[in-house]
């Protein structure tokens, strides 16, 4: 019959009209204010709406998740060197970045004058950062990392997106909350590494 | 068997330089620099040579012409790679050379029509006339640009040194933004002697002077008959179902489109160049801003082919993750290509919402393992930069977080055996009988066997027009021959069959993908990513064309290395660019409003197509 392929395909509209209805009264507010709502909303059986209600909600961003990168330092109750940066400026994330946003000026001993691994300052500009992650794929010294935060707007893009060392620098503490797992596995194989290397100096 | 296959005097050659040498005795030159393959055809006979490579060779698809800028020697070089498609295999390999200051050689386009844009496109950033093609104008960048900006003594405004990484950036630190040091007005060169005023670009006028012809070659619409002029409208660039910034300038009769001619190079940003800049790695995350859609295939496609340049292998289950990673962006770009070709037909948003629900799933996948969902930037030289991860999803931080934890296994098996067949069969009941669907994609644009392979289509629009390519099975890469699936193939080779061809190679992408999930189950723990975890890799000197079937057609990367930490030549051949070639072929003849659905169903990106 003509017209019997329209009415099939509006079937399918329908019934997905229809469900979502069906499934918000079944649920109430619940499916939309606690964590069981969002699951049954996003599991393969669900019908009705899928999608998350930005940005009364928001969808926890993956452990490996980049968005503009950060220094990691130390805690401020840490017992030897509070606030320190990890960062030794031996310029490999600079080297390494396709778009080439970050600049790093190595710190030099005031009396000696001579280089110390250390940055004394730090750039980033984060219009140009395609938030590829090689800068902390590729550090030796897991000191810089990508970010969560992925809210940046601003009304300023010339002061504001260079980002210097103060506001790049963001402590251990805040790397471990956002990805539990990956800082713990690194902790795990710098153990490892200070292991190999002590043992290597007895021998 | 091989007594049923037919006998013919082109299958039978079996070294082709030989076979050339003989019949064009004195033309034809192997390539005998270090690394490099194939050989150089005089320029005066290279139409001759292209024309047998075709007819007695059987290369039917001139997949890839591109050049490169050989300072050092003084010439530039036009490298052709020529596929069959009846045969499959490697292309083959060719080139013609010509000078730097002079630089002219003869068009192909009179062999293979493909060749339209790729030359045009020579001839833009390289500056190479071409003898005998029928509208040389440039293509990616505007009429009133000074100079060819691929050659390699070309320095744009913002030039800083030759290679990344630059010396400001570390140890110097001069924190400098580029603007800054060029400031707008002083960013564009002009030819000595220029001025604004009073200059008009030379550009639209040739181009419309190309669209208005006497002669349509319409049967029953003509002039006299309808007592009208011919009228030239610009579709374009800011115009929603163009997907993108892309300008069709069509020529009509009435509401029949008489000739048409494309009109792109707005999202130009010269990826090549930047391509040559940085080190090898470093292209990795620019190949995803190529097809935003397909960043994985993209990335795949480079990797291979810079892994074949280096010998490296891959490890068994960076393969097998890759594999999973292709065939899923394959689906996540057919469904939202059937999605946005319901846009375009005024179908406003339901299918293509319906389409993208699976398509966030897809990219949660895509996102826990990479790190972002559309620029994933996930394949390295050797295998994949992390394994898969446990689960999906994070665990909530911040105040208002919907934190998951989905087993990823459990994700993915849901994903293939469940969710993806659901949507495919939906799709199915939604569209594929409905009458207004097929009263508008049946018959229109239609694009033969023989005009698709002339025309260098590949993809989908190739296949739906009856020929059975794809790279996938022709040139067998991966673990390809290992997988159980048909490559789809439709006959019509109209929008409807284009359509079809995309529901198929869905489907077939379900069927290879429920082969790879046993193999990842079995690699569990194995290494993911072979050989040394190093940035600054360092490729032996020499050339390589490398081809991968991407969703939208093959996707070639031609690089040249001259065995530093930088490509010497990056070149992209992009699908959807040179699918475009066969747009005004499928739309002369239709309505207006049917040039919109054909290039809705031919699927482009404007990221990839003007790179």
């Amino acid at each position: 019959m003509y017209g019997l392929g329209i009415l099939q395909g509006l079937g399918v509209t329908l019934k997905r009209l229809v469900e979502t209805y069906t499934e918000d009264l079944k649920w109430g507010l619940k499916r939309y204010t606690t964590d069981e709502g969002f699951s049954n909303r996003q599991s393969p059986d669900t019908a009705g709406i899928f999608t998350v209600q930005y940005p009364e909600e928001k969808l926890a961003v993956p452990e490996r998740f980049r968005f503009v990168p950060f220094l990691v330092v130390n805690d401020d109750d840490h017992p030897e060197e509070p606030g320190k940066y990890w960062c030794t400026a031996c310029g490999i994330c600079a080297k390494v970045c396709p778009p080439q946003c970050i600049w790093i000026l190595r710190d030099s001993d005031p009396e000696t004058g001579r280089p110390v691994p250390y940055p004394a300052k730090f750039w980033i500009d984060i219009d140009i950062c395609m938030n590829c992650g090689f800068c902390a794929e590729f550090c030796p010294f897991d000191a810089i990392k990508m970010d969560h935060d992925y809210e940046l707007a601003s009304y300023d893009r010339t002061s504001a997106h260079v980002y210097d060392m103060e506001k790049l620098g963001k402590p251990l503490s805040y790397w471990q909350t956002i990805a539990p797992t990956r800082a713990e596995e690194e902790r795990l194989a710098r153990e490892a590494g200070e292991l190999a290397k002590a043992a290597r100096r007895r021998r | 068997m091989t007594d049923l296959m037919p006998e013919s005097t082109e299958h039978t050659v079996t070294d082709p330089i030989e076979y050339l040498q003989q019949k064009f005795p004195g033309a034809i030159t192997p390539d005998t620099r270090e690394g490099y393959k194939g050989f150089i055809v005089e320029s005066d006979k290279l139409v001759d040579v292209a024309r047998a490579i075709r007819d007695d060779l059987g290369y039917d698809l001139l997949s890839n012409a591109c050049a490169v800028d050989y300072l050092k020697d003084g010439f530039l070089e036009m490298v052709y790679d020529a596929f069959s498609t009846t045969r499959g295999g490697d292309p083959l390999h060719f080139k013609a050379r010509t000078d730097r200051e002079d630089a002219e050689l003869p068009s192909l386009v009179s062999v293979w029509a493909g060749a339209d844009f790729q030359e045009r496109e020579a001839w833009d950033l390289y500056g190479i006339r071409f003898a005998g093609h029928p509208d040389l104008r440039r293509i990616l960048l505007w009429e009133g640009f000074h100079g060819h900006p691929m050659r390699k003594d070309w320095r744009e405004p913002y030039y800083e040194e030759e290679h990344k990484p630059f010396k400001s950036r570390w140890p110097d630190a001069q924190v400098e933004r580029a603007e800054m040091r060029v400031p707008y007005g002083m960013n564009v060169q002009y030819p000595p002697g220029f001025t604004l005023e009073g200059w008009t670009p030379p550009g639209d006028e040739a181009l419309y002077a190309g669209l208005i012809t006497p002669n349509t070659g319409i049967q029953g619409v003509g002039i006299q008959q309808l007592q009208t002029d011919e009228l030239v409208v610009n579709l374009g660039p800011q115009h929603p179902s163009t997907h993108g910034v892309f300008r069709m300038a069509v020529s009509v009769d009435g509401e029949t489109v008489t000739r048409l001619k494309p009109v792109f190079g707005y999202l130009h940003r010269n990826h090549e160049q930047i391509g040559e800049r940085n080190i090898w790695l470093g292209n990795m995350p620019f190949t995803d801003r190529l097809d935003y859609f397909c960043s994985m295939a993209n990335n795949m496609a480079y990797a291979m082919t810079v892994e074949e340049m280096m010998g490296q292998e891959v490890s068994e289950r960076g393969e097998w993750i890759r594999l999973l990673m292709v065939e899923l962006t394959r689906i996540l770009n057919h469904l939202s290509a059937v999605g946005f070709l319901l846009n375009d037909l005024g179908a406003f948003f339901t299918p293509m919402l319906y389409a993208l629900i699976e398509r966030e799933l897809i990219l949660d996948l895509f996102e826990a393992a990479s790190g972002s969902r559309m620029m994933c930037n996930y394949m390295r030289f050797g295998g994949v930069a992390y394994d898969l991860p446990p689960y999906i999803g994070g665990p909530p931080v911040k105040a208002g977080d919907r934190g998951r934890q989905l087993d990823t296994m459990k994700f993915i098996k849901e994903l293939v055996y469940e969710r993806l067949p659901r949507v495919y069969e939906e799709f199915h009941r939604l569209l594929t009988q409905n009458e207004i669907f097929l009263t508008r994609l049946k018959g229109v644009g239609v694009l033969t066997a023989e005009q698709a392979i002339n025309f260098s289509a590949t993809g989908p629009v190739l296949r739906a027009a009856g020929v059975p390519y794809d790279l996938r099975r022709s040139h067998p890469y991966s673990f390809y021959d290992e997988l159980d699936f048909d490559v789809a193939v439709r006959y019509n080779g109209d929008a409807y069959d284009r359509y079809m061809l995309r529901m198929d190679e869905i489907y077939q992408s379900i069927r290879i993908l429920e082969q790879v999930i046993p193999h990842l189950e079995e690699t569990v723990g194995q290494e993911y990513w072979a050989g040394k975890r190093a940035y600054n890799v360092r490729v032996p000197a020499g050339e390589h064309y490398g081809h991968h079937e991407n969703p939208k057609g093959e996707l070639g990367f031609y690089l040249v290395s001259d065995g530093g930490t930088n490509p010497y030549r990056y070149h992209v051949r992009s699908p959807s660019f040179i699918n475009l070639t066969a747009l005004e072929e499928m739309c002369v003849g239709h309505k207006i409003a049917d040039t919109i659905v054909i290039l809705g169903s031919i699927d482009i990106v404007l990221g990839e197509v003007d790179r």
